[in-house]
């Protein structure tokens, strides 16, 4: 077996999801939309604070960044977000393809590595040691994406693609701990509250 | 999914009109189902139109992409497609996923835990593949599959056989999909389509 090409990678401190995912939310200032992967991505979302603006997937595992692309395409002006573990990443690999050849310049992307399927028992995904995701997103297309190297370095680059003239993928190496809240499992209010705040619907 | 064998079969018996037809009949029997489905979209201000493609869809990806009121485009799997176009309509923009039956075998967990629950109005359009002529034995097996998973989900769908009637399903569906919030199949039979054939 090759080598792996993660030399960046190795370097990354390894971060908190939960610690993270509350410094992004802290920069929202602009009713900036958020998707929430499949569990604990979407859990510490909803830890980080209800906002309108955020949807909690609670499914459909590998389709957050699909859902932001979506959202991004309907509202250019708005700045979306797709929270996103490297297990749901290994399913749909296309979309990052499929956004790189769109190059929406309203989305970043984050994927939250800690090699585990955390949530059903910390079983190493088949990528854990041998693949580089942010390579794997360079190679698809997207140039702009990089492995954040602490905690600083992710505060910057989240910045940074505010106005970056496409879409942007940030990694960060996270720790290997379960998700600080739980999502409350309604799917219509979820749907129904995210479309208040994205201004598409009005309270009845 | 959307192999070079075979050919799609000509529609051209259905372009012109019988004699005996009122003219509301001659109008729609004088389009083709492709373009009945283009024009319909456009109707209902269906912009978004991702796609796994297949041979019988050929003409209409074609014709979408040369009119600049879609924005329509190829993605990896049709589960994505769907992802894209929930995403789109949370966000103020109605879409539509073309596929094949094929590929409709994909989404039993995506339409299960995405689009029903969220009461996402999704609008598929399946080209049916596996019936009337089919020449590979697995399209056969899997399009088996396709109504048992939509009746156990209790989703919609109709499948479409005749071009006559074929506008008004194609308008209600998405007109009650949107309505009532909740997902619809639209299964394009060989029978409307011509399908695909191993004829060379």
């Amino acid at each position: 077996m090759n080598k792996p090409a993660n030399a960046p990678a190795r370097n990354t401190k390894v971060m908190n999801r939960f610690d993270l995912t509350s410094r992004l939310v802290a920069k929202l200032k602009h009713q900036e939309a958020v998707i929430g992967g499949i569990g604990n991505t979407n859990f510490d979302l909803w830890a980080a604070g209800q906002r309108p603006q955020n949807f909690y997937m609670l499914g459909s595992m590998g389709l957050a960044f699909p859902i932001a692309l979506g959202v991004a395409l309907a509202q250019p002006k708005r700045r979306v977000f797709a929270l996103e573990g490297d297990g749901s990443i290994l399913m749909q690999m296309g979309c990052l393809s499929t956004i790189a050849t769109l190059q929406p310049k309203n989305l970043t992307m984050i994927v939250m590595d800690n090699g585990i399927y955390q949530i059903t028992g910390a079983q190493p995904t088949p990528a854990a040691v041998v693949s580089d995701i942010v390579a794997i997103a360079i190679g698809c297309g997207l140039a702009n994406s990089a492995w954040a190297a602490d905690e600083e370095d992710f505060e910057r680059l989240v910045d940074q693609s505010l106005s970056a003239s496409g879409p942007s993928l940030i990694g960060v190496r996270i720790d290997d701990k379960p998700g600080t809240g739980a999502t409350r499992r309604d799917p219509v209010q979820i749907r129904e509250r995210f479309m208040l705040g994205l201004g598409v619907r009005e309270a009845l | 999914m959307a192999a070079a064998e075979g050919q799609t079969s000509s529609q051209s018996s259905h372009k012109r009109a019988s004699p005996e037809k009122t003219s509301a009949e001659k109008t729609s029997a004088e389009k083709t189902w492709h373009e009945v489905v283009l024009q319909t979209l456009k109707r209902n201000d269906i912009r978004l139109v991702p796609y796994v493609p297949d041979r019988v869809l050929t003409t209409l990806i074609k014709d979408l992409h040369a009119d600049p009121f879609f924005t329509t485009f190829p993605t990896a799997r049709e589960e994505e497609a769907v992802g894209i176009v929930s995403g789109a309509w949370m966000g103020g923009l109605r879409g539509a996923v073309l596929m094949q039956t094929s590929g409709f075998a994909t989404l039993a967990n995506v339409l299960a835990s995405l689009a029903i629950p969220y009461q996402i109005p999704l609008i598929l359009f399946v080209s049916e593949r596996g019936t009337l002529g089919e020449f590979n034995y697995g399209q056969s097996l899997v399009c088996r599959t396709m109504r048992p998973v939509l009746d156990s989900l209790a989703m919609e769908h109709h499948t479409a056989t005749r071009l006559d009637e074929f506008e008004f399903i194609v308008d209600r569906s998405i007109k009650q999909a949107i309505a009532t919030q909740a997902p619809v199949a639209l299964i394009l039979s060989p029978l409307l389509t011509g399908g695909k054939v191993f004829d060379k």
